[in-house]
């Protein structure tokens, strides 16, 4: 056999010479030694492998705790009765947040109520009443690419629709819609959610007594799938609260002198007057307390609400 | 009986129009993006618009060229999917498939509150400490830059990228694992030949989900990227991705004005960038939906 003309048959023969020599050295003790040595090396590769894939989900986790630390070991001190009810002093050099309180809860709960309704309907039909085809996938895809929007095209979104062309100025109504196109995509997923954690034995048991579907639907399903869509709910309006691009030209303002008085005045939020106060402002480094604040409180906001519908959701798996 | 018949196909049709307001809705932006575009082109072709090299929108006369600020937008995006592809699937690999039962339980919804931090915030932190940290200890002229840009997008696209491809890993069939282990694989060898294959489609509809994510996110480069409207020859340079110069300029340019039509031009770039990113991202997870063990 020339092993020089074909190499891949030298290596067998190779191979087995070797094997030969091994079986002639009693070589059942060394392949067993082999075998350990292959077997231990995997098992190293698994312990370092796993060691790196603990060591990302810490990073994780670190990250997360490295900005909430941060923030509340600069922000507490900032905090009191006088930051969170007063308005803004001295071009918003000194005094509170009070208005941006009162503006990002008047938004987002503006957004909530546009978003809702017409995110569980959304739902409700994608659950209940569409059949797989290509109206069901054309939906389907409508939704996630909203989901997929930027929030700075939702801006601009809003002030060429809602701002100029619907006349509706900069304004509450303006922000509050342009934020609940946003958010539906994260209500109507939830809602999907809730609507499929419902035994389809509820809905055989309404239909077999002889309810039409939306009695069925109405009656049965609506009420046991409504904390589920409650979560979204929630989730829907600690996302919008915390949105800054989409609102920039359509409701946020640099300051207002009173609170509105409608929901077609101008307001001004959280998220903005952060961004506000650390980038534009006149005296950057001295407002830094109030930076550090206005983070801080809009931070526990949003956790709060994420922690809520976290535990709430948890509590209901459990239910049916 | 004919009533109750009539009456449940009206509500049926009903649903189904509230349902396709979704699609209204992203038909209308896209109307609306385009009308309020479209007239830059008046002043400057398409090949001048996205190639040209030069941003000076309030200098006279005046220069619409984006290119700076497209690939100022892909490289941070390119940058912080470095960052957030591995740590984003190894996150979710030891989720799924190493943390016990109740650690999983711990640590997901401390994912889903990392999702929900708000821009703003990530932003601000990056300003008042990666900033200052990164010009101290790298001696750079400004800590405002590409590389600070992208560590803080890579954190906001980590969980999304996790969340998703958790949620793959962790539906891939048992009996896949099972069968391997019962041939003799180690539990590494299991995930790399048997579970992460199996989970492809749904990992990378997770990574594209979260570049995507990156390349529309707008406070973070509006604080950090540093605002310079220039092709970067270095990771530490300042830049100024695309929803950073809409969300910056956009105060300041006169109504209808070139600028404001050059901007809204702009939200037609980043819109369609998504939208390919959201189309292949859905082209994938439909393809290769994982139906039962039969798709490996």
């Amino acid at each position: 056999m020339d092993a020089h003309s074909d190499s891949a048959r030298g290596d067998l023969s190779r191979k087995r010479g070797k094997v030969r020599s091994q079986e002639k050295l009693g070589g059942n003790a060394l392949a067993a030694s082999q075998t350990k040595s292959l077997a231990r090396t995997r098992r190293l590769m698994q312990t370092g492998f796993f060691s790196l894939f603990r060591v990302a989900a810490l990073i994780n986790g670190l990250a997360l705790l490295i900005v909430v630390a941060f923030l509340l070991l600069n922000g507490w001190r900032a905090i009191n009765w006088t930051f969170l009810s007063q308005a803004p002093l001295d071009s918003m050099t000194r005094g509170g947040i009070f208005p941006c309180i009162v503006g990002t809860f008047f938004l987002s709960f503006g957004a909530m109520l546009v978003a809702f309704p017409w995110g569980v309907a959304s739902a409700i039909y994608l659950h209940e009443y569409a059949q797989p085809g290509p109206t069901l996938r054309v939906i389907r895809l409508g939704i996630n690419n909203l989901a997929g929007v930027p929030s700075v095209v939702f801006g601009l979104f809003g002030l060429a629709f809602f701002v100029i062309w619907c006349n509706l100025k900069v304004s509450v109504l303006s922000g509050a819609l342009t934020l609940g196109a946003l958010i539906l995509p994260v209500i109507i997923g939830t809602a999907e959610e809730a609507l499929r954690a419902v035994p389809a034995t509820y809905r055989e048991a309404s239909l077999a007594l002889g309810a039409t579907k939306w009695q069925t639907i109405y009656r049965v399903v609506l009420p046991a799938a409504f904390p589920g869509m409650l979560t979204g709910c929630i989730l829907g309006v600690s996302r919008a609260a915390g949105e800054t691009a989409a609102i920039m030209f359509t409701a946020a303002v640099f300051f207002t002198r009173q609170l509105p008085s409608s929901i077609f005045d101008p307001v001004m939020a959280l998220p903005y007057h952060i961004y506000v106060l650390a980038t534009a402002g006149t005296q950057i480094e001295l407002t830094r307390p109030l930076q550090y604040g206005t983070a801080l409180v809009l931070i526990a906001l949003v956790f709060s609400m994420n922690l809520i519908a976290i535990f709430y959701r948890a509590r209901l798996q459990r239910r049916f | 009986m004919k009533t109750r018949q009539t009456r449940d196909k009206f509500i049926r049709l009903g649903f189904l129009v509230m349902a396709s307001i979704s699609i209204l809705v992203l038909f209308m932006i896209l109307v609306f993006l385009f009308a309020e575009g479209v007239p830059i082109l008046k002043k400057v072709s398409i090949w001048g618009f996205v190639f040209g090299q030069e941003w000076y929108p309030t200098s006279s006369p005046p220069d619409f060229g984006i290119f700076p600020l497209l690939v100022a937008s892909l490289a941070v995006t390119f940058l912080s999917a470095l960052m957030a592809i591995p740590l984003g699937v190894m996150t979710a690999i030891y989720l799924a498939e190493i943390a016990s039962a109740r650690f999983r339980e711990m640590v997901k919804p401390l994912v889903e509150l990392l999702a929900a931090l708000p821009s703003v915030v990530i932003g601000f932190f990056g300003m008042v400490v990666v900033a200052p940290f990164l010009q101290d200890t790298l001696d750079l002229a400004t800590g405002l830059n590409l590389f600070n840009a992208s560590l803080m997008l890579a954190f906001m696209s980590v969980p999304t990228i996790c969340s998703i491809s958790e949620d793959a890993i962790y539906s891939v069939p048992r009996e896949l694992k099972e069968a391997s282990l019962a041939l003799g694989a180690t539990h590494w060898e299991t995930i790399r030949r048997v579970m992460i294959p199996a989970s492809l489609s749904g990992i990378s509809t997770a990574v594209i989900l979260g570049m995507s994510r990156a390349i529309g996110e707008t406070m973070v480069v509006l604080m950090v990227a540093g605002g310079a409207a220039m092709i970067p020859t270095s990771i530490f340079k300042p830049v100024r991705p695309m929803p950073a110069s809409i969300a910056a300029e956009m105060a300041e340019a006169p109504f209808r004005g070139d600028h404001y039509h050059a901007l809204f031009a702009i939200g037609v770039v980043l819109f369609l960038f998504t939208l390919c990113f959201n189309l292949v991202a859905d082209h994938i997870a439909q393809k290769h939906k994982q139906v039962g063990a039969a798709t490996l």
